[in-house]
């Protein structure tokens, strides 16, 4: 067992333990390429830290909780975040750290590095997925540099790698990572060659920044990018950017910093200097015997071979295979910080007015034509809408969970998602909604009276002030909660709500834990990253609190397109209008219903074999909301099933949205088909404090409405059926 | 037979006991619900004076209903390995006796050595509607060699 291996002492049977980085750069011949100093953590260290600590079978128990084809990509986050989380809070025990600590002593007087990832399969030639693994630049001093290894090796574990685990062929009894430690070069100019571009292979493709390489990589900072030819070099072409960043080394790592004026109006390389690029981009291809991918950097004049691998398209020929998006969610807090002024100053109010504007048009005055026009119109609007939600909103919600890495990395808690204690703070406008009905259901607790009248349906009378805000309740939030919107109708069905709600004792929301505050986040920052970190926190209750928000807007707009076609529909009865009118804008209407919204699938009901009968008993999902709950289910499998809620029952559904949660207060606890941590099911558990089981695959086929359940959110499976054996 | 050997025929066989129970990590646990037997395999852990197990069930399960309303159980473990030798070679010993739930300093003790021998299942064990179970064992029925059986009586 070799925990530890120099660049110079790596052969080619090492290949396995030191993986595709280390190898590539150990090959590469002294003299012909400058490479900075190097030492390889293999995975024999690795091996060694998940047996001597038991994490090897904790990761194993964390994978199989549950079928990955049935997970989510959010379930994959959060698995990940937890098995990172494991990975912060167990030391290197110390009979390994004695060893690994020789091979940081090199590094350990000061010296900064780069720890990078270098897992083996990650590089082969059949798969390469950049990005995939961690890795940190300027990391200094010993103890720093072994927490850095530890971070590298969760990364073996990344959402991203559990995306891609049948091509990296992640298995959690055998894989591995090795560790690059890894000098750093502090260049003046960095950047990455293709040496074959996919769209031409006569022509490689470079890309180059001031400063270091890592804003050119996460995609904050535009780079310069040179067109050239391949057999004479020439350049085709040079795209300039707009220079106004670059990423800088800071204490600990780098960061994007405003780019000095002088650097802001020069390219980052010559034409020499670029044609010398490609010269070692090639040379690093005639060295391996396949086109390369190669970063580099200039320091004082001399060009360094960073990292070398080889190009594979990584994209897939499935056009269903939609991974790449999911990874493209994962945005920087730079990206996202840009993203939040959008949000937050043009869409949401945009947003806003439209549902104003659609919501106080008269369409009952429009004659069947305009109307089939405005329905129309509001299909294109709705359709904008839903584009800007995939394309905005929800990459904003990646805010969350950049917060919480962050909070995790710098606090270590034994729970890995103590930090949404801290975003729990927020208001939302389902919370807002909620309290008012919980106001009204207060009155209803203390006076006999008004809860009489509301029965009688006369509680204007009894308390004009009372009937009053009932009515200002259903007009604001009608059309969400009831499948009609506002009317005689919906007012019942709420006061229905009202009823079951003071029978209840009352409910609270917004309680922040004692446990978790800021400070304690802020408090391991100093100076200017405190400021970040501060920022990065407000930053996160906006997204945290914005993907609730957002589906509430986005439903307006839908109940006002379902509004139109409805009306549209029942004027459309054969004797209103001639038949010639009649059939085109049935036509329209029709048209627009297509492209319209569609209505979540309605729940199967469960098989049953003439022979034998499956009942499920216990089913396995993701722990959202601790607390331990029993009570009867509710399916709602459409929205008019909320009007049967009663009080005490179990909330089981495809996806709550949060035009849904104002039957949280009656709830007992809530399971969801759909999984992950930061969806609105969770969210909305945690702020009332209820027991939540997410991504229960077959919650709404297999449980059925009236069943006894008990929901176990601290495990995160729920039990179906009473505790006898039948 | 005399004394210095019935001493030394029950520390082998206390010998083989514990190292059974020591390189197992399953036991099948017996229970029941209103005479309807009913079995579950369970996490076990042995404790050092094999006066008791170990074992670890959420609050939902219908082994533990069945054991709130008799704490009456048993426990198998065995060493098979569902070859045909199995029969001869095996090892199988059933503990009898009652269980009880443990709380508070003795179950802080009793988790500790729990998840010594389990260490993946901390997450589980932590977790507030998971209850450690301690079986107090009055006898231990250990089978060898096919029909070899020996009892063995702890202390009361």
């Amino acid at each position: 067992m070799s925990l530890i291996l120099s660049m110079e002492r790596i052969r080619d049977e090492d290949r396995p333990k030191v993986g595709g980085k280390a190898f590539a750069l150990a090959s590469l011949p002294k003299g012909e390429f400058t490479v900075p100093q190097a030492i390889c953590i293999t995975t024999d260290a690795y091996d060694a830290y998940v047996s001597l600590t038991g994490l090897r079978e904790r990761i194993l128990m964390e994978i199989h909780r549950k079928d990955f084809r049935e997970m989510r990509w959010e379930e994959m986050w959060d698995a990940s975040l937890r098995i990172r989380n494991m990975f912060l809070n167990t030391p290197i025990p110390s009979q390994l750290l004695a060893a690994l600590g020789d091979a940081v002593t090199p590094f350990s007087a000061g010296k900064a590095v780069a720890v990078r990832s270098s897992a083996p399969g990650e590089d082969s030639a059949k798969a390469s997925f950049a990005g995939l693994h961690e890795s940190y630049v300027n990391v200094r001093g010993g103890d720093v540099i072994l927490d850095h290894v530890r971070k590298v090796w969760a990364s073996l574990w990344s959402d991203s790698a559990l995306l891609y685990r049948r091509e990296l062929g992640l298995d959690p009894d055998k894989s591995a990572m090795a560790v690059l430690i890894q000098e750093m070069v502090l260049g003046e100019r960095s950047g990455v060659v293709f040496c074959r571009s996919p769209m031409d292979p006569s022509q490689a493709v470079i890309e180059s920044v001031h400063g270091l390489n890592q804003g050119l990589v996460d995609g904050t900072v535009e780079p310069d990018r040179w067109i050239v030819k391949r057999a004479s070099r020439e350049i085709l072409s040079h795209v300039e950017p707009v220079r106004d960043c670059w990423v800088a080394p800071v204490e600990g790592g780098a960061a994007l910093e405003a780019l000095p004026p002088e650097l802001a109006s020069r390219p980052p390389l010559s034409d020499d200097e670029a044609k010398a690029v490609c010269r070692l981009a090639m040379s690093a291809e005639d060295h391996f015997g396949a086109p390369q991918d190669v970063e580099w950097t200039f320091r004082k004049g001399v060009l360094h071979l960073l990292q070398s691998r080889p190009i594979t398209t990584g994209e897939s020929d499935n056009r269903t295979d939609n991974r790449a998006w999911y990874l493209s969610l994962r945005r920087s807090f730079d990206n996202l910080r840009a993203l939040r002024n959008t949000i937050e100053d043009d869409l949401i109010p945009a947003i806003l007015r439209d549902g104003a504007d659609l919501e106080s048009m008269d369409l009952e005055a429009l004659p069947l034509e305009e109307l089939a026009s405005e329905a129309e119109r509001r299909g294109d609007i709705h359709r904008r809408w839903v584009e800007t939600y995939w394309r905005d909103f929800i990459p904003f919600a990646h805010g969350a969970r950049l917060f919480g890495q962050v909070y995790n990395d710098a606090v270590r808690p034994a729970d890995p998602y103590e930090f949404m204690g801290l975003l729990a703070a927020t208001e939302m406008e389902s919370l807002k909604r909620n309290r008012l009905l919980e106001g009204m259901a207060r009155e209803l607790r203390e006076s006999p009276r008004l809860r009489n009248a509301i029965e009688r349906g006369d509680a204007a009378r009894e308390d004009p002030s009372f009937g009053g805000r009932l009515d200002a309740f259903v007009s604001r939030y009608g059309l969400l909660i009831c499948p009609g919107g506002p009317s005689a109708d919906c007012r019942f069905h709420v006061s229905g709500i009202l009823l079951k709600m003071a029978e209840a004792p009352p409910t609270s929301s917004g309680a922040v834990p004692a446990s978790v505050s800021a400070e304690a986040f802020l408090s391991r920052f100093e100076g200017k990253q405190r400021e970040e970190a501060a920022e990065m926190l407000d930053l996160a209750r906006a997204s945290y609190r914005l993907r609730d928000d957002d589906n509430l807007h986005l439903a307006r707009i839908e109940a006002e397109l379902d509004r139109a076609v409805a009306l549209a529909e029942a004027r459309l009865a054969p004797d209103s209008v001639t038949p010639e009118d009649l059939g085109a804008c049935r036509e329209r209407i029709s048209r627009v219903k297509k492209k319209g919204y569609v209505p979540r699938s309605t729940a199967a009901s469960p098989t049953v074999n003439p022979d034998f009968e499956i009942r499920r008993r216990q089913l396995t999902g993701q722990p959202a909301g601790p607390g331990l709950a029993r009570g009867p289910a509710r399916v709602i499998t459409k929205r008019s099933d909320l009007t049967q809620f009663q009080s005490g029952e179990v909330l089981v559904c495809d996806a709550v949205d949060p035009a849904m949660t104002f039957v949280v207060p009656l709830c007992a606890g809530i399971v969801e088909r759909r999984g992950g941590m930061l969806i609105h099911g969770a969210i909305i558990a945690r702020e009332y404090g209820l027991p939540c089981v997410t991504g229960v695959t077959e919650a709404t086929t297999r449980i059925r409405t009236g069943q006894a359940l008990t929901v176990d959110g601290y495990l995160g499976i729920v039990i179906v059926g009473p505790d006898s054996i039948g | 037979m005399n004394e210095r050997k019935l001493m030394e025929q029950t520390n082998e066989a206390r010998l083989e006991l514990s190292r059974l129970l020591n390189s197992q990590r399953l036991a099948v646990l017996g229970t029941h619900n209103g005479g309807q037997p009913y079995a579950s395999l369970v996490s076990f852990a042995a404790a050092p004076d094999l006066t008791h197990l170990l074992f670890a069930t959420t609050r939902s399960t219908r082994k533990y209903a069945n054991l709130i309303s008799d704490p009456r159980a048993a426990m198998l473990i065995d060493n098979r390995s569902n070859h045909e030798t199995d029969i001869h070679s095996a090892m199988a010993v059933t503990a009898t006796g009652a269980v009880g739930e443990l709380l508070d300093t003795e179950r802080a003790e009793a988790q500790v050595r729990y998840l010594a021998k389990h260490p993946y299942l901390e997450e589980f064990v932590r977790s507030p509607s998971c209850a450690l179970i301690r079986l107090a064992v009055r006898t231990y029925y250990l089978v060898t060699r096919f029909q070899n059986v020996i009892e063995i009586h702890m202390p009361s």
